[in-house]
């Protein structure tokens, strides 16, 4: 079988290097997660904060990294990223163009858009918390930073878990356009090995699979999570299918 | 700040703005039809039907649109069959193919969303318009079609606006799109950071004017919830 031996392991197979490419994807997407996560609370915190001016940009930052195409945004970070890195290396005494490396480029802009959507779950897992465990709260005198560690931290991850199981799919899905600086993550490499061998069909469907892996293992991950962070609330509604 | 440049490059890119329109359009209206068809099978009951739904849903859903565009432009025309076929004048096509990947991904999306709408529509309505003696095709149109359109909006505009700029991947098929010709401009030009700013405006824009018809939609659809409302704000006045 022609299309076994393309796919597999041996000298002419493609299977290690789709291998590879996977855990590349996995890797991309669990960073433009963390940088989402960082970028998004400090956004969602500007949304919920009483000053006026910081909710302004919070919403900016929202509608502005929904309202652009990802591949746009990818394609602004990529090179504007290695028109910085360029004029950076320029003041450090480094000659001619120096390109931002596509991984750091790819997740940084994938987690741009994922703080934008990673913000918007915050936001509604903060707005979740019933007001009476706040007001509980203040009144046997929780100062702020406790209030924030021992009553909102536990329960906003708590509401957040579905809405970022989301949130992840839709990076892993974006994840995919970071082939268009050349990274060698799945998407990448299925193109490189569907050009080479002329066997486009095979390996897109090869790759195709393969998301589809990713996506259903996933699913199963955060369900597991949603499981656990709800084990000590027999009557909760989130996380209950 | 060079304007002259910043104009010129809004003129080009406008020019190009009807391909975006049109990808967009056929493939939501496409996408629309077929998700009805997928959501009409996956609340069949029949477990062939609701079984082949899932499983569309589930692939087109789980998978990037981008493999799926490469899979139908580059993929098929692997199969001298197809290349035989009637189906051939249009999957040659850059823009065919864009639009018909576009349309599978989104009808899997819509499909979802349509049927959540449709889990909201309360059983009571369902009963009473059966305690009338409306049945089959009667009960969609009049009873279960508006009230779950009606629930789906929200999601479905958040839909359309993914679509929309979805439609920037049909530029990596080599369709002249926005994004297409914004590449094009920057082989010639070199100015990276103009030129996608400006396609980044116009997409911004097309977003919002999508998002306010939604609005507007959405406030056209509930007039019957809002009427107290509207009394009590017209006192006010």
């Amino acid at each position: 079988m022609a299309a076994l031996e393309l796919l597999g392991f041996g000298a002419k197979g493609w299977g290690a290097l789709l291998a590879v490419a996977t855990l590349m994807t996995l890797a991309v997407t669990a960073a433009a997660l963390t940088i989402g996560a960082i970028i998004g609370a400090a956004v969602a915190a500007s949304k919920l904060s009483g000053n006026l001016t910081l909710r302004f940009i919070g919403n900016v930052y929202t509608t502005v990294f929904r309202g652009i195409p990802e591949l746009l945004i990818i394609y602004l970070i990529y090179f504007g990223g290695s028109t910085a890195v360029t004029v950076i290396g320029g003041w450090l005494g480094f000659e001619g163009f120096l390109g931002l490396p596509s991984f750091i480029a790819g997740s940084l802009a994938v987690g741009l858009i994922s703080a934008s959507y990673q913000a918007e779950v915050y936001r509604g897992a903060y707005l979740a918390i019933s007001i009476g465990e706040m007001e509980a709260a203040q009144a046997i005198g929780m100062p702020r930073a406790m209030r924030l560690r021992r009553i909102i931290m536990p329960q906003v991850i708590r509401f957040a878990i579905p809405g970022l199981g989301n949130v992840w799919q839709l990076s892993l899905k974006d994840s995919a356009l970071v082939s268009v600086t050349g990274l060698a993550e799945l998407m990448r490499t299925s193109q490189v090995a569907a050009g080479s061998t002329r066997q486009y069909f095979l390996f897109f469907i090869a790759g195709g699979c393969l998301y589809l892996l990713l996506t259903s293992l996933s699913d199963q991950v955060f369900g597991w999570f949603e499981r656990r962070a709800n084990r000590s609330m027999p009557n909760a509604t989130i996380g209950k299918a | 700040m060079d304007f002259e440049f910043l104009a010129s490059t809004f003129v080009t890119l406008l020019k190009s703005l009807p391909t975006t329109l049109a990808l967009f359009a056929f493939s939501v209206t496409l996408g629309g039809s077929l998700a009805i068809l997928i959501v009409w099978m996956r609340v069949s009951g029949n477990p062939i039907l609701g079984g082949f739904a899932k499983a569309y849903i589930f692939v087109f859903r789980g998978s990037p649109l981008l493999i799926q565009m490469f899979l139908v432009f580059y993929g098929l025309a692997q199969f001298s069959l197809i290349r035989q076929s009637f189906l051939w004048s249009y999957l040659r096509e850059p823009f065919d193919c864009a639009v018909l990947s576009l349309a599978l991904c989104t009808a899997g999306y819509s499909a979802e969303i349509f049927r959540g709408g449709i889990r909201a529509v309360s059983v009571k309505e369902i009963e009473a318009a059966r305690a009338i003696g409306m049945s089959g095709f009667l009960l969609v149109r009049r009873i279960i079609a508006p009230i779950a359109f009606r629930h789906a909006l929200p999601a479905y505009s958040t839909e359309v606006v993914l679509m929309m700029k979805s439609t920037a991947l049909a530029s990596l098929v080599t369709v002249w799109d926005v994004t297409g010709v914004a590449q094009r401009l920057i082989s010639q030009t070199y100015r990276t950071m103009e030129v996608f700013l400006c396609a980044a405006a116009i997409y911004l824009f097309l977003n919002f004017v999508l998002l306010q018809a939604f609005a507007l939609l959405e406030f056209y659809l509930s007039r019957h919830r809002r009427a107290p409302a509207l009394n009590s704000a017209s006192k006010l006045a």
